[in-house]
């Protein structure tokens, strides 16, 4: 468990971090949001006692950073694939870390076998790939076995296989009561991986809740009906009071309503359903909402990430509505 | 369009990519998908030029790379974000290829402000994020206006919002007529970018098809549905149902029934048969990493006996190989749970993870990058 | 607190497992040792060339420290080196994110370098003196004569400290490439040439280099040099509190800014 209190960090004006409070849970995986420049990293960063907090706490298993007694055997963090040193081998570099915390030297291995680095355990790490280097950062953070753990942007760098092999470990990791806690830039990848999220915006908290009712909240969910009796079926509908529209392929569309209502009535008046399914925006479009008024960064562009996204209305949309609610499931974790 | 035939690059002994041809078609986009190490990398290489393959050739539009007149007019790339003199500001990195080139200044600027970049332009680019520095790559290919552009791992380090513009610049790019080559490690993101795919793996071509069909055919369609939560009876009813008439009937964990091998119409059918009432009815496809996943295990498992056993049972009775048990026939009326996990056995609950590392999967990406 | 000995046991295993440590600490030890000798050498060949003064003055146990004017810098390589990778290749993070106390962190890696380089120090001074005494020939010194012990563990006391004052400003400016452009000119250009200019020579005279080696003269005015205003162990004392103050430095940087 993690609890931040009123954690606030300014450089001169500017405050990165504006008295953020929340607490990352146990036993699911904690997804973290926000656009560039919103505060992710000098957050975390804060959690493990790197940066000094201008004022606020932040509290593992209720106690200061500083006051945990050898921490990697409560909180492992992977912040930076390349934060070791390039001349030390893979194994040097972890049994530095395993020592100053009194970890068995034995588990130096495992952590490598683990991630699958035992083949280069000694070749010095600057000769690694982006994504050798990640695996080396993920074997770091579970050295210590510990109950909490971070990942910023784990899956940078690895390949398809390594991504869903670092999203299983992750999920094993919290079915087995553990605290985790992720961030990344890839909704796509966050809508598989997360239960829970933790969005920021400009450094104040946006949102806290889980996966499902972010999306809810966030964006136009609806339900899909398609009948061979189609005419009856809206007929049915707009008797009842609700407000079916045709989206094509003979497909209705009906907003606001319980799918389990729908299937009774359905049921109760014998009408055929070839399809009943409820839609949802992904979670990128639900992402997109809430922070559209988040990211005014990109108006004036100033900030050191003034780089800004590109001019939403040429290209993209980032501030429209949802617009085709991506109904499709292979972006939902069917 | 950029189009290869009999591609094949020897590093002594090893082969890199092997007797590889493939079409990159106008107007679409196309992903190019493989583990590390498969030979994405020097296939993009030597489609710019870079390398000399040592057998085969690939030209675009006609002409092998390095004799198109002005090149930079007619392709543009991305290949890494940090391949740019870090003293130089954006502005005069992109000027001087831009001079090189014969394109006015005026479309420096131009494509500044396309990626982005406009208030940073004077500004060094080693002060940089990899997420700027990607922009400015971005911008360096659009310079030219090219017809055909190449892209690889266009998404790394940009932010969501940066991520969805790149995805809609692509689109947009194809829809315009151009030729658009994007190599990505993001399964979930390639879904929802690219229309057709080139896949290989050990550096030869393991599909090259519509992203559609790639799903469908290396993957199962299901159904999900739903009973009454309140009447469990009406659930067992279904199951038994829908099991007779050759479906097969998977448990979700919020009571759902997942169900393979039958239409949604029959499926609806069944129901009103049974006097069952559905709360839901949805279609599912697979998602995209799992057929990749499919695909590219299969490749890995060529030569295993295993293999030989899986031509003895009907395709759909085994969407997920690698879980242990799941590829057997469901014993009615038990009713299998869906497994949570996907490619990969998940430890036992209760079992430290740590002490089964070989349930993990090895790594396509050690040795090869320890090079 | 993570256990001291525990974060030694970490520190050591980080400096044998790098290759910098092997050979910083090396030429250290060869590069005075040779040129040490050379020196020697050629002073006992040409030391009737030597005017009176010089010769009445000569200093045989400090000619054979001669070396360390460049082996020095391989120390200061090594000070920085120990504590300036910890930023440039971000392992910072990493080892603060394991052992979160500051203090503990930094003075068990200063301890631990600081420990080698004194060992290698002595190890020099004494292999220097040996050497240099034996191709002194006749105007060879002996250990057991007075103050001679003294200077040749000042020796190698004045190469551990110059190791220690470097981590200290490493420390200070958590880079190796500005610690180096500063240390090493000033070790090697700066503090000697000043040494040679009139007025600026008594300001010179308290610099950590020229007040700690002040400990391997045994004559007083050795080479007819001007007599500095404290004696040995009084340089010596000066430039502890040089290094003193650079690692406090060090450590407040740590304490106070942001990883």
């Amino acid at each position: 468990m993690i609890e931040l209190e009123g954690l606030t960090k300014r450089y001169g004006p500017k405050t990165a971090v504006d008295d953020l409070s929340f607490q990352v849970r146990p036993g699911v995986i904690t997804g973290f949001l926000g656009p560039n420049g919103a505060g992710k990293s000098t957050t975390m960063r804060m959690m493990l006692d790197l940066d000094n907090p201008t004022s606020g706490t932040v509290r593992i298993d209720g106690r200061h950073y500083r006051d945990l007694d050898e921490p990697l055997k409560y909180i492992g963090a992977l912040l930076d694939a390349k934060a070791m040193h390039g001349g030390r081998s893979a194994y040097n570099n972890l049994l530095c870390l395993a020592q100053s915390n009194r970890i068995p030297e034995r588990r130096v291995g495992e952590v490598l076998d683990l991630v699958g680095l035992t083949p280069v355990a000694r070749k010095k790490s600057k000769g690694f790939s982006l994504g050798m280097g990640q695996r080396l950062g993920i074997a770091s953070a579970l050295l210590g076995d510990p109950e909490i753990l971070m990942f910023d942007e784990p899956v940078n760098g690895l390949d398809p296989e390594g991504i869903h092999w670092i999203r299983n470990l992750m999920k094993a990791l919290a079915a087995e009561g553990r605290t985790i806690f992720v961030s990344s830039h890839l909704m796509s990848e966050m809508a598989l991986t997360a239960d829970h999220l933790i969005v920021i915006g400009q450094g104040k908290l946006l949102a806290d809740t889980s996966m499902a009712d972010f999306i809810q909240q966030n964006s136009r969910s609806y339900v899909r009906l398609r009948s061979p009796q189609q005419e009856r079926l809206r007929d049915l509908l707009h008797a009842n009071g609700f407000i079916a529209v045709e989206a094509g392929n003979g497909t209705l569309e009906v907003d606001g309503v319980a799918i389990e209502k729908l299937g009774e009535l359905a049921a109760e008046h014998g009408l055929v359903l070839h399809e009943l399914s409820s839609q949802r925006a992904s979670l990128e479009e639900a992402f997109m909402q809430m922070t559209a008024a988040a990211v005014e960064y990109h108006a004036h562009g100033t900030d050191v990430h003034g780089a800004g996204p590109a001019p939403g209305p040429r290209w993209g949309t980032p501030s429209g509505p949802p617009s085709p609610p991506a109904s499709d499931p292979t972006s939902q974790g069917a | 369009m950029i189009e290869a035939v009999g591609l094949t690059k020897r590093y002594g002994a090893k082969t890199a990519v092997y007797n590889l041809s493939f079409q990159v078609r106008p107007g679409v986009v196309t992903g190019f998908l493989g583990p590390n190490g498969s030979g994405k990398s020097t296939t993009m290489r030597m489609i710019l030029g870079l390398d000399q393959p040592t057998a085969g050739h690939v030209t675009i539009g006609g002409h092998p790379f390095r004799q198109l007149p002005n090149a930079p007019r007619q392709v543009g790339a991305l290949l890494d974000a940090k391949a740019v003199h870090g003293g130089r500001s954006a502005r005069s990195h992109l000027l001087s290829l831009a001079q090189l080139a014969g394109i006015p200044a005026q479309r420096v600027d131009e494509v500044l402000g396309v990626v982005g970049l406009q208030d940073v332009a004077k500004r060094r680019s080693n002060g940089f994020s990899l997420g700027m520095g990607q922009r400015l790559g971005i911008a360096a290919a659009l310079l030219g206006d090219p017809q055909v552009l190449l892209f690889d791992e266009p998404v790394n380090g940009l932010d969501p919002e940066g991520i969805l513009w790149v995805r809609n610049l692509m689109k947009k790019l194809a829809s315009e007529g151009r030729t658009v080559f994007v190599s990505s490690h993001l399964m979930s993101e390639m879904a929802l970018t690219a229309d057709h795919l080139i896949v290989i793996g050990r550096g030869q071509l393991l599909a090259d098809m519509s992203v559609t069909d790639f799903i469908s055919a290396n993957s199962a369609d299901f159904a999900r549905v739903r009973t009454p939560a309140t009447e469990p009876g009406q659930r067992e009813k279904l199951t038994a149902a829908l099991m007779e008439a050759g479906g097969q009937v998977m448990s979700e964990p919020d009571g759902a029934l997942r169900v393979t091998g039958l239409p949604l119409p029959r499926i609806s059918d069944l129901a009103h048969d049974a006097d069952v009432r559905l709360w839901e009815l949805s279609p599912h496809q697979a998602s995209l990493e799992e057929a990749y996943m499919r695909l590219t295990q299969g490749a890995v498992d060529y030569r295993s006996t295993d293999d030989k056993l899986a031509h003895l049972q009907p395709p759909v009775q085994q969407p997920h190989p690698g879980q242990p048990g799941y590829g057997m026939p469901p014993q009615p009326p038990v009713v299998q749970d869906v497994p949570q996990q996907g490619w990969y056995a998940p430890p036992p609950p209760g079992q430290n993870p740590y002490t089964s590392p070989q349930q993990q999967p090895q790594p396509s990406d050690t040795p090869k990058d320890a090079r | 607190m993570a256990a001291a000995s525990a974060v030694l046991q970490s520190e050591w295993t980080k400096i044998r497992t790098v290759s910098s440590t092997v050979w910083t600490l090396a030429s250290a030890l060869l590069v005075t040792v040779a040129m040490s000798a050379a020196l020697c050498a050629l002073m006992s060949s040409t030391f009737d060339d030597l005017s009176d003064l010089e010769r009445a003055t000569f200093d045989p146990t400090l000619i054979s420290f001669s070396g360390m004017i460049l082996g020095q810098l391989a120390m200061v390589v090594f000070g920085v080196l120990v504590v300036g990778t910890e930023y440039s290749s971000g392992m910072i993070r990493t080892s603060l994110a394991a052992v979160p106390q500051r203090a503990t962190f930094l003075f068990s890696k200063i301890a631990v370098a600081g420990a080698l380089a004194l060992v290698v120090g002595l190890a020099t001074s004494f292999l220097s003196f040996f050497l240099g005494q034996a191709l002194l020939g006749e105007h060879r010194t002996s250990i057991g004569a007075d103050n001679v012990l003294r200077a040749v563990i000042g020796g190698g006391l004045y190469m551990g400290l110059i190791a220690l004052f470097s981590m200290g400003v490493a420390a200070m400016l958590r880079s190796s490439m500005l610690s180096l452009g500063i240390l090493v000119p000033f070790f090697f250009l700066v503090s000697q040439i000043l040494s040679a200019v009139p007025k600026a020579k008594e300001v010179a005279a308290y610099f950590p280099d020229q007040a700690g080696a002040k400990i391997m003269q045994v004559v007083p005015n050795a080479m007819n040099s001007e007599e500095a205003p404290y004696g040995p162990w009084g340089g010596l004392g000066i430039m502890l509190i040089w290094v003193a103050a650079a690692l406090i430095g060090g450590y407040l940087v740590l304490k106070k800014r942001d990883a």
